[in-house]
């Protein structure tokens, strides 16, 4: 009896102001597909990171005959200095922190080098002469790569000791910022949804002024004034996150999958199994911004 | 039943108290009109009984509850023992005169089977059996206040409020709204009504509370609007010149 009056009471308000709920829908699907997005950019960040962290190796670049950096002086690294720095590497204070490690000469380097740019210009410019020599070595932990380029950077014929990670940070940067930047617009949006589901529930609570009342007199309690207002603003913005959590899942099931991943295949993605972690997230927060700002919104109604 | 003391109650932003230390008691099954001018306080005691608002000093019991220790949670809970009759009836525009009726028995929660029982009974009581099913907009200002007390009492309130419920209606009509407010006195509930309407209060020689400027300047049992017999003296109240209407 009553579950019937709060629903009818319920559909009635959402009739009354349609326009302002098809607002309340739309904000909040666009603003929880940017949550959305933005999770499922952080995930693709860790992701990859982890990905890459791992295959991140430390290179220890020695000196050539053109390099004036480091301890060379133009001077290229003789084979003594070569393996003193292979001893060091070998030695019980660094020995532990390393997984694996190979020397990479100027003709291996000029190998890879013209394989990585194959075809571009670049490669028919360089000579073996001009690559350099590199000790590349996968550290056990790859966060400790500091540990190497102290002991190593002051050793006589190294030009320098370099973490690719160094490489990887500055894409992840990128990457993190706009991942920030989607956040930041979702929090904006967020606000705006939360405020603009509290002026619908006004405006509805408004029209429907002299129901309260009268339901005020008679003593109906505040609870079974309030509930009709709250669903009234949950299904509203239940819809936008259901919209929401339909739009990322085709991000990802059709842009993420089926186009960069098809564009680069080696890199791995974020996957629909994601995406669907991401659902209940956006149900979840969508049902709680709306039950939140309609209760706080209805309370002015309340007072007695 | 219904026991002021020493209230006072200033608004916000006015200096002139609307009521002003006032005392009062009425007991159950009493039918109490309360006159004076507009902005005498009849309505803001009236407020007060029903808890809308606070004093601002003094306290209020109504049905042995100390108004100012009831949680607002509890306040609805209190309402459902009291009855309320406005001038203007306040009746849903888009609900039947059934529906209007129910209403109030549905938003506390009662069930089908008591609403389809007592509706038909408080409609039959009021005068207004056979129109149960037309709207507000189609019935006369007498009927839809018929209408409006039927709301009030179909939970059977111990305490009927009725501010100026005849005001709207002629002196016909508002003698018919004030025999079923005699009547559903009769039954027991006690009525408080106040009224600028100087014909029924002389009719019907009641107990009569007389409010100037916010003090009680008489309470007269079996009086009329304008005082007949020797005026209690009340020592305690002193009325300064200036609050006296010409």
């Amino acid at each position: 009896m009553r579950l019937a009056l709060v629903l009818s009471e319920v559909g009635q308000g959402l009739r009354r102001n349609l326009s302002m709920v098809v607002s309340v829908v739309l904000v909040t699907f666009i603003s929880l597909t940017f949550v959305g997005t933005a999770i499922l950019l952080q995930a693709q960040i860790t992701q990859m990171k982890s990905y890459w962290y791992d295959r991140a190796q430390v290179a220890v670049y020695f000196c050539t005959d053109f390099s004036t950096v480091g301890t060379c002086d133009q001077q290229a690294a003789t084979p003594e200095q070569i393996a003193a720095v292979e001893a060091q590497l070998e030695s019980p204070t660094l020995a532990p922190f390393i997984d694996a490690y190979y020397f990479e000469d100027k003709q291996q380097a000029f190998e890879n080098f013209q394989a990585q740019f194959e075809g571009n210009a670049i490669a028919s410019l360089v000579t073996p002469e001009l690559m350099t020599e590199a000790y590349w070595v996968n550290l056990v932990d790859p966060t400790q790569s500091q540990i190497l380029a102290d002991a190593l950077r002051g050793l006589a014929g190294v030009e320098s000791v370099v973490d690719q990670r160094s490489y990887l940070d500055q894409i992840f940067d990128i990457l993190n910022a706009s991942s920030f930047t989607a956040i930041g617009i979702a929090a904006l949006m967020l606000v705006a949804a939360a405020l603009l589901i509290a002026t619908t529930i006004r405006l509805s609570a408004f029209s429907r002024r002299r129901e309260l009342g009268i339901m005020r007199l008679v003593g109906a309690s505040n609870r079974f004034i309030q509930t009709p207002f709250v669903i009234e603003g949950v299904v509203a913005a239940l819809l936008g996150s259901i919209l929401a959590a339909g739009a990322v899942v085709a991000i990802v099931q059709f842009f993420v999958q089926g186009y960069l991943s098809e564009t680069l295949p080696q890199t791995s993605f974020v996957g629909l199994d994601d995406a669907l972690l991401v659902v209940p997230v956006l149900l979840g927060v969508g049902a709680l911004l709306a039950a939140v700002s309609a209760n706080v919104a209805i309370t002015r109604y309340l007072r007695v | 039943m219904i026991r002021f003391d020493e209230v006072t109650k200033v608004y916000r932003g006015t200096a002139k108290p609307a009521l002003n230390n006032v005392s009062l008691e009425v007991l159950s099954g009493e039918f109490v009109f309360m006159v004076g001018a507009s902005g005498s306080g009849k309505s803001s005691m009236l407020r007060l009984v029903l808890k809308e608002d606070r004093p601002s000093s003094g306290s209020i019991h109504v049905l042995g509850q100390d108004l100012n220790r009831i949680s607002s949670r509890k306040v609805p809970y209190f309402r459902r023992n009291l009855g309320v009759v406005f001038q203007d009836f306040r009746l849903l525009p888009n609900k039947t005169v059934f529906a209007n009726v129910a209403f109030t028995l549905q938003v506390i929660g009662k069930s089908k089977g008591f609403i389809h029982e007592a509706v038909p009974d408080v409609l039959a009581m009021v005068g207004l059996d056979g129109k149960a099913e037309r709207f507000p907009h189609e019935l006369s200002g007498g009927e839809q206040q018929r209408v409006a007390i039927a709301r009030a009492v179909v939970n059977k309130p111990s305490i009927l409020l009725a501010d100026e419920p005849t005001g709207n209606l002629d002196p016909t009509t508002s003698m018919g709204i004030m025999t079923l407010l005699e009547r559903i006195n009769a039954n027991g509930t006690t009525v408080i009504m106040a009224t600028h309407d100087a014909g029924i209060v002389d009719r019907l020689q009641r107990r009569v509370v007389e409010l100037v400027g916010g003090r009680v300047v008489r309470d007269e049992r079996g009086g009329g609007y304008v005082t007949q017999a020797v005026p209690q003296v009340r020592p305690d109240i002193v009325i300064p010149a200036a609050e006296i209407p010409r």
